[in-house]
């Protein structure tokens, strides 16, 4: 049969964002395949060149949506190390819980968004209306759903409000129970079982040196996660088990994912435990950083975040290079897709929790 | 992950000894789980090399490029995921012709990287199986991060 070229994106179902998948078939079988990006590139990287050290922390939020307070964290980090500050062990412990929380609202839209694009809507119902709960508890903390502004070069912006520990308790609860429920409704469902299962294979030898991080990495039987082999912040302090799979498939990326939701609510509880129960939130950062470079990375919930800092000694970075976790994983898509069905491009590429925004900058 | 495990001291030791003129660590920062080096272009590709082959340094996080004005730099951020060591490599490159060779070919993860470094700065990787532009159009006439490149290009 004659081999063609089709286009997934910019605007299809599948993308998630915009960006196109050029997919080269013959019949149904994917035998080339080539990922197009920068449809919503902003120029990031340059613009933070012009603004002040504080300025640039709500443009790290809307690096992702989904996961805004991992970026804000991971830039604050980066500028405290160049500017030697010592983060308050209060705050440590706040932006630790704000990274799990962030970490379990950014799943439940990823697992809304692969449950439209495997035909459940239950999915997508369910899991909307408990990130919503989510989204609530940041609201209280910050006064914002989505980006939150709420990360401080040397600390964070406030302390938690009055029954903060109780709601989020309660939520936690209640998000447990719910947790089961996704298990009923996806993992004991054949139909969608038989399109994740065996798909997207990628070795743990490959999955490695192409790069992948995160979820995707440890799904092919990878332990690494930077919370744990890295830590940052006061993740050594806690005690908590990695969420690997060894079935190196679609499959196996979906139960990491869920299985790091869970994993999350029991950081969250420990953090609640561990956490000083007063105590300085924020020390005064100086105006500008001083001439050198650091670097700091930490496990976003999509993978690997690393950011690059040159300062000049002055109030404005000279430099600042970002390592967006879905910008290394869509480069190595078209080896998770050859040799595929088209039918099983949406589940594959959706298991991957695409973020266009990180990923163009 | 059968490789062995290094500590940073190991790691210093054998690079100084394999490359005793080309490398230069920096002994003055002294972070955990951390390492940095300046390196000379022409023995960037087989440190690296020796890095992935010998050590075991098998991720490659970040390639990313500074504009100095009368220089170039292109950094390499390089992680073992058995030893549990980062590594910053810093290398100069002339700002006339900015050319090293690609890490491609040793690690896939920094083929975009590559890309996106050659789209910005005009950095050129040599050896990179599909150098060409990628966040920006490919009829584009300059490179927008340099700091020689003012508002519309010119």
């Amino acid at each position: 049969m004659a081999e063609m070229w089709i286009n997934m994106g910019p605007q299809h179902p599948m993308t998630h964002g915009l960006w196109n998948m050029r997919i080269k078939v013959d019949g149904e079988t994917i035998v080339d395949s080539e990922p197009v990006i920068g449809y919503l590139h902003r120029g990031w990287e340059r613009m933070v060149e012009d603004r002040n050290y504080p300025q640039i922390i709500p443009m790290a939020d809307r690096l992702c949506y989904g996961s805004s307070f991992t970026w804000s964290h991971v830039y604050c980090m980066t500028v405290e190390k160049l500017m030697g500050i010592e983060v308050p062990e209060r705050a440590k412990y706040i932006r630790a819980m704000s990274d799990e929380l962030q970490r379990i609202g950014n799943h439940l839209m990823w697992l809304a968004a692969i449950g439209t694009d495997l035909g459940n809507l239950t999915m997508f119902l369910y899991a909307t209306r408990d990130r919503e709960l989510f989204l609530d508890m940041f609201q209280s903390l910050c006064g914002a759903r989505m980006t939150y502004n709420f990360c401080r070069i040397g600390g964070v912006r406030n302390d938690s409000p009055p029954n903060w520990v109780r709601d989020l308790e309660r939520t936690l609860d209640y998000f447990e129970k719910r947790l089961v429920e996704y298990d009923m409704l996806v993992d004991q469902s054949k139909l969608f079982r038989m399109r994740m299962e065996g798909l997207g294979y990628m070795s743990a030898k490959d999955a490695i040196n192409v790069g992948l991080t995160g979820p995707v990495l440890r799904a092919s039987g990878v332990k690494y996660d930077i919370r744990h082999n890295d830590p940052y912040e006061i993740y050594d302090e806690l005690d908590w088990h990695m969420c690997t799979h060894d079935a190196c498939d679609t499959w196996a990326r979906y139960r990491v994912r869920m299985m790091e939701m869970k994993e999350s609510v029991n950081i969250v509880r420990e953090i609640l435990k561990k956490m000083p129960k007063s105590g300085p939130i924020r020390v005064k950062p100086p105006r500008n950083a001083p001439a050198g470079t650091a670097m700091a990375r930490m496990e976003d919930p999509r993978g690997e975040s690393l950011m690059y800092l040159v300062g000049d000694g002055g109030s404005k970075p000279y430099r600042l290079s970002v390592r967006s976790p879905l910008f290394v994983i869509l480069s190595a898509s078209p080896k998770l897709i050859n040799g595929y069905k088209i039918a099983d491009v949406p589940s594959i590429l959706g298991m991957l929790d695409v973020c266009m925004g990180e990923t163009d900058r | 992950m059968e490789n062995d495990t290094y500590s940073v001291e190991q790691v210093k030791a054998k690079i100084s000894q394999t490359f005793p003129a080309d490398v230069v660590l920096d002994d003055g920062r002294t972070e955990t789980r951390r390492l940095y080096m300046a390196a000379d272009r022409s023995v960037l590709f087989n440190l690296c090399k020796f890095l992935k082959d010998e050590l075991g340094f098998d991720h490659c996080s970040l390639v990313s490029g500074v504009d100095w004005c009368d220089k170039f730099q292109s950094v390499y951020h390089i992680t073992s995921y058995s030893s549990n060591i980062t590594l910053e490599i810093v290398v100069d490159l002339p700002h006339d012709e900015p050319e090293v060779d690609s890490v491609t070919p040793l690690w896939q993860g920094a083929n975009w990287h590559e890309r996106e470094t050659f789209d910005m700065f005009g950095i050129v990787f040599k050896g990179h199986p599909n150098l060409k532009r990628l966040l920006l159009p490919e009829d584009y006439k300059f490179f927008p991060m340099r700091k020689d490149c003012a508002e519309g290009g010119q």
